[in-house]
């Protein structure tokens, strides 16, 4: 990659910034611990984001296999053969899995939490490097075990990314043996890898903050992700737990879920989505703050009402560990408490609307510039709100009895996915791409792509929801066998989803392509290209290893746009005056 | 909403479609709203040359917080409370109270079939004369079934969308839940919950049926699979 091995470590005598072991002193590193074994967080960064990259592509594969199985039943797929019911499952499980787990959270949260919180908050590295390189080396293993599960006797696990038991705990209904406990493997140190990069991002958040840089000076994309790593840390033990007693079940015979020697399948739920519903703002929050650091650059906006951005980010996350039971309204659970869900889930509304207003407003009386990070940006808004109020009809209750397990939860979700995984991560990596690598990406291509992935993901998805109150249910491999689904209208709509998806699949090379080959040919860019405020612009691009020639103060809020009487309309945080 | 799409085959399909009719009203209209604001701010506050973005103080930012902010927040409280409201008298009606019934059915979901108990003749469940089907379900229209959901394996979900009806089935419980249906005809039973390789394959047949119909089949209840005809 296009980062230079310059070692400008000026910055690393400042005191104050921890104890930071794991960087060499100023000896010519060789290209293996370059690029395999840095503990520079911009290096680790960089890892997850191109294995997260990497995976999506995997992720992709699936969805365009499965997508073409369903469009056209029982043909061959080109590039893939044949589909069963047992490759549709994997197929189907292990696109959500790797969407959600190898996808979202690593280029989300680890890849931009690490490049970010060290440049944006002014100081050096992480605090602890050596655990974040750990981090990455467990989460590249997990991914490596995730792959590996397909080529194992039995083929990979099928039974959905939220592996409910007994499909999951017994091997004789799963048919995949091996399969399903590497899935399970996998996905445990997938987590292990998030806890440490956890206590990273929030340790130094905590810590290592440039001096002057009050609570209310961090930018809000590095409040997210702090916020975020909280809510993770806080959710995930129990589905550690919960997946420790599952891979027994597997292995050695207990029975946790058992329900002929006492177990409780309806446990693994509980303990499943304890976890499953924070996980989405956990993902959610980081995609926010990447928008809210792009809408206020490219509208010259303050930040509005930047307190309450923090407000309802707190009141979101606190609340979604009360909902989780609105995915189990209709699992078994007593009715009665369907109710108290019915309650918090539609509640959470509140906040998040309250999120999306405040967004909003920040572009009233803005000078709005529509560079593709904007674009990206906008989008997000404007397909998140669909994604948001469609979750409402699956929050009521009496409902979701005719919605849940349809496609419009399928759709409802990509909704908020999507905006969230893709098009947040298309917004971090197109305006934090100069810094990363120093150079521009072309925009003339970079707005093309913008545009068909945009128009690809509402043509599959919009179609869905119709299926879906149609009745459509998921994860069906082929329609053909219910005749009140097998019909030339529904049919049709599930070919124009794929269509759609073959629309959007085609042009992601042009991203890629434009991606790598910017490293090297793309038009130099300054230390601030987009004339921000936030301390990452004040690094060279790319940052040398130790970030900052002299570690920034700070003096003033990271949003202060387009101030009065003054000749920029920009007001760097560090600049004293 | 639904009814557009589905048909509504049992007494409580009206009040799902209903609540969906209000959340669509509701949130559709805050959807429409809210993209109309998003886009039209996007078109008048694009960069324009000589003009400057504005700069909101303190003061100022707390001047608008109650267009923005304070007011939008107590509407949309306001109108879940009404979806809240909607969605659990729903819920009650078909979840949580179920009323007297005149039969009971019982529905047993295994990897990867439906086993339906008739009551039979004497419209008593577990007595010599049930009728035993496999993914094959004959009801009477305008009749209030009990039944009893049980898997033999792993979860299933027995979902019959033309009633707006959906229950998981659980191993080592049974599940009792209610139903009326009140169109006549032959309908699909889908399996929602993911139940293995098999799962797409999982389909039951459902006999909706007026009284004489009805009565004639318990005379001669053979599987009508092979002979089917639909209409």
């Amino acid at each position: 990659m296009a980062e230079s091995p310059s070692h400008a470590h000026d910055g690393h005598a400042h005191a104050g910034h921890g104890a930071h072991d794991g960087h060499g002193g100023h000896h010519e590193e060789s290209w293996f611990v370059h690029y395999f074994w840095s503990t520079d967080h911009k290096m680790i960064a960089k890892q997850y984001l191109v294995t997260g990259m990497l995976m999506g592509v995997i992720g992709a594969y699936f969805a365009y296999v499965f997508r073409m199985q369903l469009a056209f039943p029982g043909k061959p797929v080109p590039g893939y053969g044949l589909v069963t019911g047992a490759d549709y499952n994997a197929l189907v499980t292990n696109h959500g899995a790797i969407m959600i787990f190898w996808v979202a959270m690593p280029v989300l949260i680890a890849a931009f939490g690490n490049y970010l919180i060290p440049l944006m908050i002014g100081c050096d590295d992480m605090v602890f490097p050596r655990i974040n390189r750990l981090s990455y080396q467990i989460f590249a293993i997990s991914a490596v075990l995730v792959v590996a599960s397909f080529f194992v006797q039995g083929g990979a696990f099928g039974g959905a990314w939220t592996a409910y038991p007994p499909l999951s705990a017994k091997a004789e209904y799963s048919l995949t043996p091996a399969g399903s406990s590497l899935w399970l493997i996998a996905v445990a140190l997938e987590f292990v890898a998030f806890l440490l990069g956890g206590i990273n991002f929030v340790t130094t958040a905590m810590n290592s903050r440039a001096p002057g840089m009050k609570a209310f000076d961090i930018p809000i994309a590095v409040w997210m992700i702090v916020i975020a790593s909280i809510l993770f840390m806080a959710s995930v033990g129990p589905l550690i737990a919960g997946a420790l007693m599952l891979l027994f079940d597997q292995m050695i015979g207990t029975g946790f879920f058992d329900p002929d020697r006492g177990g409780d399948p309806i446990l693994w739920q509980h303990l499943f989505w304890f976890f499953g519903h924070p996980e989405v703002y956990v993902v959610l929050l980081p995609a926010m703050g990447f928008v809210a650091e792009i809408i206020t650059t490219f509208s010259r906006k303050k930040m509005f009402a930047y307190k309450t951005v923090l407000a309802t980010t707190f009141a979101t996350g606190l609340l979604s560990f009360f909902v989780w039971a609105h995915h189990q309204f209709i699992a078994g659970i007593d009715p009665r408490m369907a109710n108290v869900f019915s309650v918090t889930t539609v509640l959470i509304s509140v906040p998040i609307a309250e999120m999306c207003f405040v967004y909003i407003a920040t572009l009233y009386g803005g000078s709005i510039t529509f560079s593709v990070p904007m674009l990206w940006a906008l989008a997000f808004i404007a397909e998140f709100l669909l994604g948001g109020v469609t979750g409402i009809y699956l929050g009521s209750s009496g409902a979701d009895i005719y919605f849940h397990d349809t496609y419009f939860v399928v759709a409802h979700f990509h909704y908020t996915f999507f905006p969230i995984a893709i098009i947040g991560s298309f917004a971090g990596m197109t305006y934090w791409y100069p810094k990363m690598f120093g150079t521009f990406m072309n925009e003339a291509w970079n707005k093309l792509h913008f545009w068909v992935t945009i128009i690809g993901f509402n043509g599959i998805f919009l179609p869905l929801f119709i299926t879906g109150a149609s009745g459509d249910h998921r994860r069906i491999f082929d329609y053909t066998n219910f005749p009140e689904l097998d019909t030339p209208e529904l049919q049709s709509l599930r070919v124009l989803a794929t269509v759609s998806l073959l629309v959007m699949l085609v042009i992601q090379p042009v991203f890629l392509i434009n991606f790598f080959y910017s490293m090297f040919r793309g038009k130099k860019a300054g230390a601030n290209p987009w004339k921000a405020n936030t301390l990452e612009w004040q690094a060279a691009s790319p940052p040398p290893h130790g970030n900052f020639p002299t570690l920034p103060e700070v003096y003033r809020g990271p949003y202060e746009f387009s101030v009065p009487g003054r000749d920029e309309d920009y007001w760097p945080q560090n600049s004293p005056n | 909403m639904l009814d557009l799409f589905m048909l509504q085959g049992s007494s409580f399909a009206g009040s799902i479609d209903s609540l969906v009719w209000l959340v669509t009203f509701i949130v559709g209209t805050w959807f429409v709203l809210v993209e109309g604001i998003f886009f039209w701010l996007l078109f008048r506050y694009r960069k324009q040359d000589g003009v400057k973005a504005e700069y909101f103080d303190d003061g100022r930012e707390h001047a608008i917080k109650h267009v923005w902010i304070e007011w939008p927040h107590r509407a949309i409280l306001a109108l879940d409370v009404i979806i809240i409201y909607g969605a659990i008298s729903v819920w009650m009606e078909v979840k949580m109270y179920v009323p007297v019934t005149d039969e009971t059915i019982r529905i047993t979901a295994q990897q990867w079939a439906w086993t339906f108990q008739h009551a039979g003749k004497d419209n008593k469940i577990g007595t010599a004369d049930d009728i035993i089907l496999i993914d094959e379900m004959h009801v009477e229209v305008g009749k209030k079934y009990l039944f009893e959901l049980a898997s033999k394996d792993v979860l299933h979900s027995f979902s019959v969308p033309v009633w707006r009806l959906k229950q998981d089935a659980i191993p080592g419980r049974v599940i009792t839940g209610w139903f009326e249906p009140t169109l006549a005809g032959e309908y699909d039973v889908q399996c929602a919950e993911i139940c293995g390789i098999g799962h797409g394959i999982m389909p039951a047949k459902l006999y909706v049926e007026y009284p004489e119909k009805h009565a004639a089949w318990l005379e001669n209840p053979a599987p009508m699979l092979a002979s089917s005809n639909p209409q």
